[in-house]
């Protein structure tokens, strides 16, 4: 080739048109991963968020299925068969102890269920009550996650698409709920609903779940839904302005289907780290609750409402409250972590 | 100090105190929404009586007039009437007396908290990653977690009934050796962690570089340079972190009888003393939104980079 030319020296032939072979070669196909999909990959990459998402599950299953086949029930007291004068020996038994009629069915050959982590004042297996107690608290920490997210996402989805005055008095009402002391509402509020709640739940079907574990739920809803509002509004200010919006709105897409099919999809990772961060403070919350005594109805357990109830006889059955203790900062601790590990993966804007 | 962060300040400061308005309001109708009166649960008073103690406890008249009467009261005079349980003494009374223990464990908590944050945090900060900053954020992630009736509770067994070192009774001689930890645990862990991540930020920054290019020596680049700068974040967190002290005393007087204000709120609840309920959410929820305004104030204030809305 001759260096001196000045013009540019190029081989026409690179200029030709690819022949059906060489485009072959050069495509890459991979199988098209969506954004769910690339997050749960980002996730299970996550060893930390993994096994905590694991405990969580056995925790779950193991609250859900080992009442169903356990011979013994959180509120039945061994000691109280029907027409029998109440067997005291039942009572406050330490782990794999038996009860007086117990040891006589043992010695007769057969096999009685160990009380693993023995019995309570009243003659309850401790171990089933905690293991029910585990349900009661993860039920109350997932539903009232979810009326939260209910009530935060259509609120912040409204002031956020709406804008102006609606959002601006919206805001100021989030505002305020936000800078209010939020246990000290709690507490306030629960304890007059339960009160309320007692009559006005008397003969349905909600009485089974108890008038505190309710109130509980009316306090959430009506306090915690601001941050989520406010997060949500967030996101929708800003997708708000995307181009799909106004092709929507072009083609005339009334506001409930722009904030259902459009928006709402695009929050969703901001939906979903929020929530699974919301049931462990809720969790926390309930245990806090039945610690002071305003929690679950009695004899219904719940792990706040064990350890509560064990600090009368802390000094002869610590493990009482070490066991129930254990449990809900496993739960706390494998839950927040787990949250951590959403927020990693579903928010890759989020670079840390 | 310009003008947008006066405006933000005289703002929320404002918000504050529709705040505390709010926290009143609610409260007090909250107490009259319950059904049956405050005398309900007394032995059997004949109807004459109960009128009497209505008309000397003023509930006789129209909720709006009660409503007003109280707000006046509380706002000019803050007279928060007589407890209906403990006979004889008002609700000022109580709330002063349970203020006087409930401050000094709060306050000593606080400094403790600090100081033993701080230092933890800057030791983790500059031995990263060796076997010390493991110990110190394991330990502190513990803690972070773990609610503080469980902690307390475990303080309980381990150091009152155990080992027998402090009383379980918080009104005994040395019984608030346990709560004062308890509460500051939390705090303590939070600013380690606090100080620990913003001192590695401090110490990556270029004129920590120049600093050492220039041949200044490690403990003056430390103690002049990093740890000024580092504890910005500290600072901002000490009106939330007074907020979460005084939540987090209402249980831990609960579990270690401490005679504070924490405890005076839960048993007027459990109780239904209903003006000592409202007198001790006020007062609680009054100290909170202060502690946090002064919080969110600091924060604006101490480092202006930060962008006011």
């Amino acid at each position: 080739m001759d260096i001196t030319k000045l013009s540019a020296q190029v081989n026409l032939e690179d200029f030709n048109p690819a022949t059906d072979e060489e485009k072959e070669y050069m495509v890459q196909m991979r199988p098209s991963s969506t954004f769910f999909k690339d997050s749960v990959k980002r996730l299970l990459k996550n060893r930390v968020a993994t096994v905590c998402f694991f405990i969580i599950i056995l925790i779950t299953l193991a609250a859900i299925f080992v009442p169903m086949f356990w011979p013994y029930s959180y509120d039945q007291m061994l000691g109280m068969t029907p027409g029998k004068p109440v067997d005291n020996t039942f009572n406050d038994l330490k782990p794999f102890e038996y009860g007086r009629s117990e040891l006589r069915r043992m010695e007769a050959g057969e096999s009685v269920i160990p009380h693993i982590f023995g019995t309570d004042s009243q003659g309850r297996d401790y171990f089933i009550r905690v293991v029910y107690g585990t349900r009661i608290s993860l039920a109350v920490g997932f539903f009232a996650s979810i009326i939260v997210l209910i009530i935060g996402m259509t609120i912040g989805s409204i002031a956020g698409y709406a804008g102006g005055k609606v959002d601006l008095i919206i805001m100021r009402i989030v505002d305020i709920i936000y800078s209010l002391p939020d246990m000290l509402m709690v507490i306030l509020l629960s304890s007059v609903l339960k009160v309320v709640m007692e009559g006005a739940l008397d003969g349905t079907v909600l009485a089974k779940i108890g008038s505190n574990i309710i109130s509980l739920f009316i306090v959430f809803g009506v306090l915690y839904w601001v941050s989520m509002a406010r997060l949500i509004r967030g996101q929708i200010l800003s997708l708000r302005e995307q181009e799909y919006v106004l092709a929507s709105q072009a083609a005339g897409a009334k506001g409930k289907w722009i904030i259902l099919k459009h928006l709402i999809p695009n929050c969703f990772s901001v939906i979903i780290i929020s929530t699974a961060l919301q049931i462990p403070s809720a969790i926390f919350t309930e245990s806090y609750l039945s610690f002071l005594g305003l929690g679950v109805n009695a004899p219904m357990p719940s792990l706040g409402s064990l350890a509560s109830d064990a600090l009368n006889g802390i000094s002869s059955y610590p493990y009482r409250l070490v066991i129930p203790a254990l449990v809900i900062s496993l739960i706390v601790l494998s839950l927040n972590l787990f949250g951590d590990g959403l927020r990693d993966a579903f928010d890759p804007k989020l670079d840390t | 100090m310009n003008t947008k962060t006066l405006m933000y300040i005289v703002k929320r400061i404002f918000l504050a105190i529709v705040t505390i308005w709010v926290v009143i309001t609610v409260t007090f109708f909250v107490m009259h929404a319950v059904p049956g009166g405050p005398f309900t649960g007394e032995k059997a008073v004949t109807e004459s009586v109960k009128a009497a103690m209505e008309a000397k406890y003023g509930l006789d008249k129209p909720l709006g007039i009660q409503y007003l009467t109280y707000l006046k009261d509380v706002v000019t005079k803050f007279e928060f009437g007589p407890s209906l349980k403990q006979r004889g003494r008002t609700v000022n009374d109580i709330i002063a007396d349970g203020m006087k223990t409930s401050a000094k464990i709060g306050l000593i908590a606080a400094v403790i908290a600090l100081v033993c944050g701080v230092v933890l945090g800057s030791i983790a900060a500059l031995r990263r990653n060796k076997l010390i900053d493991r110990i110190i954020m394991i330990i502190t992630t513990a803690f972070v977690s773990m609610p503080s009736f469980i902690m307390g509770s475990l303080f309980l067994i381990l150091f009152a009934i155990k080992l027998g070192i402090f009383p379980a009774n918080g009104a005994a001689r040395n019984g608030l050796v346990l709560p004062v930890i308890t509460l500051s645990l939390y705090p303590m862990a939070y600013i380690t962690r606090l100080t620990r991540s913003s001192m590695l930020e401090v110490l990556g920054q270029d004129y920590i570089r120049t600093a050492k290019a220039k041949g200044v020596s490690g403990m003056k680049i430390i103690f002049g340079h990093a740890l000024k700068n580092s504890l910005i974040p500290v600072i901002t967190y000490f009106g939330p972190m007074l907020a979460g002290i005084t939540t987090g005393s209402l249980v831990v007087e609960q579990i270690f009888a401490v005679p504070g204000i924490g405890r005076a709120f839960v048993n007027s609840i459990t109780g239904r003393d209903y003006p000592l309920v409202m007198g001790t959410t006020i007062v609680l929820a009054t100290l909170i939104v202060i502690m946090n305004l002064i919080g969110d104030i600091l924060y604006k204030v101490v480092d202006p980079r930060i962008t006011l809305e």
